[in-house]
C-alpha cells in the first residue's frame, strides 16, 4: 500500500489556462476527496462553459477515480453538458406550468428561425437550444433564460425578437 | 464566541433602532420571480431618485424576499404591511417617491382586501417579504435564532422531539411521514457520527415553494437544521441544492457564512458543547436525485441512483451513517413550532394533518404565485378564492397536485378539504406543492403525455419497470394523441400502469403511472375520443391523417 502510494503523482493541470486554478481550489477545498466529483464537474463547467475528456481525466487522476465513473456521473445528469455551447444560449422552460401556457410553440420557433434542435447548436455555432425543466419562475410561464437573463410572459415572436438582439449585439461588437 | 439571550435582543433592538430612523421604508421584491420583470432595476430607479431628493436620510429602500403574487412583479410594499405597488417600472420611482405620506399611487396599488391577501395564513412564509434575506440581524430582529437559542439553553433534545411530534408536523415534501416520528428513529439509531440532510432538490415542474423559502429566508431553514442537529445528535448537515437555483445558492452560502461568524453554526454554539456545520452540495439536474437514497448517492459524488429501503436513511444514511433527511419547508416550520410550542401549531389545520403548506400556484389561472394556506381549505377556496378563477372566461377542467408523482382532480371534487388523506383518496397526493390549473384548452391525454415523457427521461435505469415501462407507456400516448392507437393499447395502458407502479424500486417509478391512472379515471372519455373518433376534444393534439392509419 504504501509503496502504491508513493508512486502516485499529482497530475498537472492539462494547460496553463489559470482557470484550472478554480478547479484547483474547489479539489483542495474538499480534500481531494472522491465525494467532491460533482462539484469539481460545476466548477469546470461554470469556467468552461463544458466537460472535454481532458477536463475528466484530469478529475479522474486528481481525486483517483475511474474515469470511467467520472464520465458516468457526467452523463447521468442533466445539467452537466460535454459539448461546447453556441455563442449565445437559450433555455428553454418545458415546466408543467410553461408547457400548458405554450413553451412547445416558443421551441418550434427557435427550431424553424435557426435550424437548431434542442440540445443542440445551431450549424452557425450562434444559438444554442436547451431546454429546463422548471426554472420555478411559473408565475411568468412561459418562460425561457437567454444568455442568462430570465424572460416571461413570452410569446414566440417576442422570444425571437429577444434572441435576435442578442445575435446582432455581437455581430455588432466584434 | 459565546451569545447570551440579552445579546440576541441587542443585536434585534440594534437593527430595530437602525430602520426606526427612517421616516419611509420601501421593500422592494428580490425573489428570483420579481427579479426577471427587473426589480433590481426599480431598486436603482428609488435609489436614485431618493437621493435626488437628498431624502436618503428619511427612506430606506430595502430588499426583500418573496410577497407571493409573482406574476403581477416587480413588487412593491411601503411601510411594510400597507399599500402594495404591483408591475412597477423605474419610471414610476418618481411617482411613488412624492406619494409618500400623501395617498398612493392609485394606478399602481393592489386591492389587498381580496381573498387572495385575506385567506392566506402564513407561518412557513411568515417573514418572506418583510425582512433582508441578506442579513443576519433583520432575520433576529424578526425573533430568528431565538428558538435554536431556546432548545440549546433550556430543552434536552428529547423534549425537542416531543414538541415536534406534539405538534404534529408532518414531511413537507410530499409523502407526509410524521417528523417527529422520524427524528426519534434517527435520534434513537447508533452509528459513529450522524448527519442532517436539507432536501432541496425541488425537481417537480411546477413548484417552487422551497426556492422562494431558500431566497427570501435562508436562515430559518438552517435554524431549522441546527434544532434538529441538536435533536438527534448530528454535528454535519449538507444542504442539497438545485444548481438551477443560482440566487437561492448564492443567498445560501452568504447566510451559511453570516451565522458561522455570529457563532449560530460552527463549533459551540452559543457556548454550548453542541457543534454544527453546514455545507453545500449542488444537485445537477436529477429528479430522482429528491428520493432520499438517490439524494445520498449525489451527496457522495456518485450517480444519483435509489437504493432498496431498507435499511432507511435513518439507521444507514450518507457514508452508513444515521441520517435525518426533511424538506426544506418541514425545516422552515420548525422554529415557530419552538417558539410557539407544538399545541399551537397543532391548533391549525384538520385531524390528521396540521399546520400550514405553502402551494405554488400555476397554470390558467388569475393570480398564479406563492400562498401559504392552512390545512383542510378546499380547493375551489384556493382556485377560485385566492387563485381568482380562470382567466378568460374559460371553464375549469382539473387541477394537478404533487406533480409528475401525482394526479388530476376534476371538478367534482373541488369543494374537497386539502390534507394528504383526501388527495390521496382522490388518486393525487399532496406532493411538494405544486398546484397546476388547467381549463378546457388542455387535452388530459397530451398532459399525461407530458408527465410520462418526464418520467421517461428522469428514469435513472436502475430497475426495468421504471426504465422500460415508462417508454412503452409513453410510446402508447404518444400513438394516442397522433390518433394510431387502437382499443387494445388502452388495455395495454392500464396493465403496464398496474405493473409499473407495483415492481419498480424506488418512488419515482411507483408514482410514474399516477397521472395516467388518474386521468383514465375521470377523463375517459377524452380518451376514447382520442381512439375511437381519432379526435382531440380540446384540440390540442394533432391528429395525423386518416390514410395514415388505414
Amino acid at each position: 500500500m504504501l509503496t502504491m502510494m508513493s508512486k502516485y503523482k499529482k497530475p498537472t493541470p492539462p494547460s496553463t489556462d489559470t482557470r484550472w486554478k478554480l478547479l484547483e481550489a474547489t479539489m483542495r477545498r474538499h480534500g481531494y476527496k472522491a465525494s467532491s466529483l460533482i462539484e469539481c464537474l460545476h466548477t469546470v463547467q461554470e469556467a468552461f462553459g463544458y466537460l472535454d475528456e481532458e477536463a475528466m481525466r484530469y478529475i479522474a487522476y486528481s481525486l483517483r477515480v475511474p474515469l470511467s465513473k467520472v464520465y458516468g456521473v457526467a452523463t447521468f445528469y442533466h445539467f452537466f453538458t460535454l459539448k461546447p455551447q453556441g455563442r449565445h444560449t437559450c433555455v428553454v422552460c418545458t415546466g408543467t406550468a410553461c408547457y400548458i401556457k405554450g413553451a412547445g410553440n416558443l421551441i418550434a420557433a427557435i427550431q424553424k428561425k435557426y435550424n437548431v434542435e434542442p440540445g443542440e447548436t445551431s450549424p452557425d455555432g450562434e444559438v444554442s437550444l436547451l431546454t429546463a425543466r422548471c426554472f420555478g419562475c411559473c408565475g411568468l410561464a412561459p418562460a425561457a433564460v437567454i444568455d442568462g437573463e430570465v424572460a416571461g410572459k413570452l410569446t414566440p415572436e417576442e422570444i425571437i425578437e429577444r434572441i435576435e438582439k442578442k445575435v446582432k449585439g455581437h455581430d455588432s461588437q466584434s | 464566541m459565546t451569545l447570551n439571550p440579552e445579546d440576541l435582543e441587542q443585536i434585534a433592538q440594534a437593527r430595530r433602532d437602525e430602520e426606526a430612523q427612517y421616516r419611509h421604508r420601501i421593500c422592494v421584491c428580490m425573489a428570483a420571480g420579481c427579479l426577471s420583470s427587473g426589480a433590481d432595476k426599480v431598486k436603482e430607479a428609488l435609489e436614485r431618485v431618493i437621493k435626488e431628493r437628498g431624502s436618503e436620510k428619511e427612506i430606506l429602500v430595502k430588499p426583500v424576499g418573496c410577497l407571493g403574487p409573482c406574476a403581477a412583479g416587480p413588487l412593491v410594499t411601503i411601510d411594510i404591511d400597507g399599500v402594495i405597488y404591483h408591475d412597477v417600472k423605474p419610471e414610476d420611482a418618481e411617482d411613488i417617491i412624492a406619494s409618500l405620506d400623501k395617498k398612493p399611487v392609485k394606478r399602481l396599488t393592489m386591492n389587498t382586501d381580496v381573498p387572495l391577501f385575506q385567506r392566506q395564513m402564513r407561518i412557513v412564509l411568515e417573514n418572506s417579504g418583510k425582512i433582508n434575506p441578506e442579513s443576519l440581524e433583520d432575520y433576529v430582529a424578526h425573533n430568528g435564532y431565538a428558538a435554536l437559542f431556546k432548545v440549546i439553553s433550556e430543552m434536552s433534545p428529547a423534549e425537542v422531539i416531543d414538541e415536534v411530534t406534539r405538534s404534529g408536523l408532518r414531511g413537507r415534501g410530499g409523502a407526509g411521514y410524521p417528523t417527529g416520528l422520524k427524528w426519534s428513529t434517527v435520534a434513537k439509531a447508533r452509528g459513529p457520527r450522524k448527519f442532517v440532510i436539507c432536501n432541496a432538490d425541488e425537481g417537480d415542474p411546477g413548484a417552487f415553494m422551497d426556492r422562494s423559502v431558500l431566497e427570501s429566508d435562508p436562515h430559518r431553514v438552517l435554524e431549522g437544521m441546527a434544532i434538529a442537529a441538536y435533536a438527534v445528535g448530528a454535528d454535519m448537515g449538507y444542504l442539497y441544492v438545485r444548481a438551477e437555483y443560482p440566487l437561492a445558492v448564492k443567498r445560501l452560502k452568504q447566510a451559511i457564512k453570516q451565522a458561522e461568524r455570529s457563532g449560530f453554526l460552527g463549533n459551540n454554539i452559543c457556548g454550548s458543547t453542541f457543534s454544527f456545520n453546514v455545507d453545500i452540495r449542488l444537485g445537477a439536474g436529477a429528479f430522482v436525485c429528491g428520493e432520499e437514497t438517490a439524494l445520498i448517492a449525489s451527496v457522495e459524488g456518485n450517480r444519483g441512483q435509489p437504493r432498496p429501503r431498507p435499511p432507511y436513511p435513518a439507521e444507514s444514511g450518507l457514508w452508513g451513517c444515521p441520517t435525518l433527511i426533511n424538506n426544506v419547508e418541514t425545516f422552515a416550520n420548525i422554529a415557530p413550532i419552538i417558539r410557539n410550542g407544538g399545541e399551537w401549531f397543532a391548533s391549525i389545520g384538520t385531524e390528521k394533518s396540521k399546520g400550514t403548506k405553502v402551494f405554488a400556484l400555476a397554470g390558467r389561472v388569475v393570480n398564479t404565485g406563492l400562498i401559504e394556506v392552512p390545512m383542510g381549505i378546499t380547493l375551489r377556496e384556493i382556485i377560485f378564492g385566492i387563485g381568482g378563477g380562470i382567466p378568460d372566461g374559460k371553464r375549469f377542467k382539473a387541477v394537478q397536485t404533487g406533480g409528475p408523482s401525482g394526479g388530476c382532480i376534476p371538478e367534482q371534487f373541488l369543494d374537497m378539504p386539502v390534507d394528504y388523506e383526501s388527495l390521496a383518496s382522490v388518486g393525487s397526493i399532496m406532493g411538494s406543492g405544486g398546484m397546476i390549473v388547467m381549463d378546457e384548452t388542455s387535452c388530459m391525454v397530451d398532459v399525461a403525455k407530458f408527465f410520462m415523457e418526464f418520467c421517461m427521461t428522469e428514469s435513472c435505469g436502475k430497475c426495468v419497470p421504471c426504465r422500460v415501462g415508462t417508454v412503452h407507456m409513453y410510446n402508447i400516448l404518444d400513438r394516442m394523441t397522433k390518433g394510431l392507437a387502437r382499443m387494445e393499447d388502452l388495455e395495454l395502458l392500464e396493465e403496464l400502469c398496474e405493473m409499473v407502479r407495483h415492481t419498480s424500486l424506488c418512488g419515482l417509478g411507483q408514482t410514474a403511472p399516477n397521472p395516467v391512472i388518474s386521468t383514465l379515471r375521470y377523463f375517459r372519455d377524452e380518451y376514447l375520443a382520442h381512439i375511437q373518433d381519432k379526435r382531440c376534444p380540446a384540440g390540442v393534439c394533432q391528429m395525423a391523417e386518416a390514410e395514415v392509419y388505414a
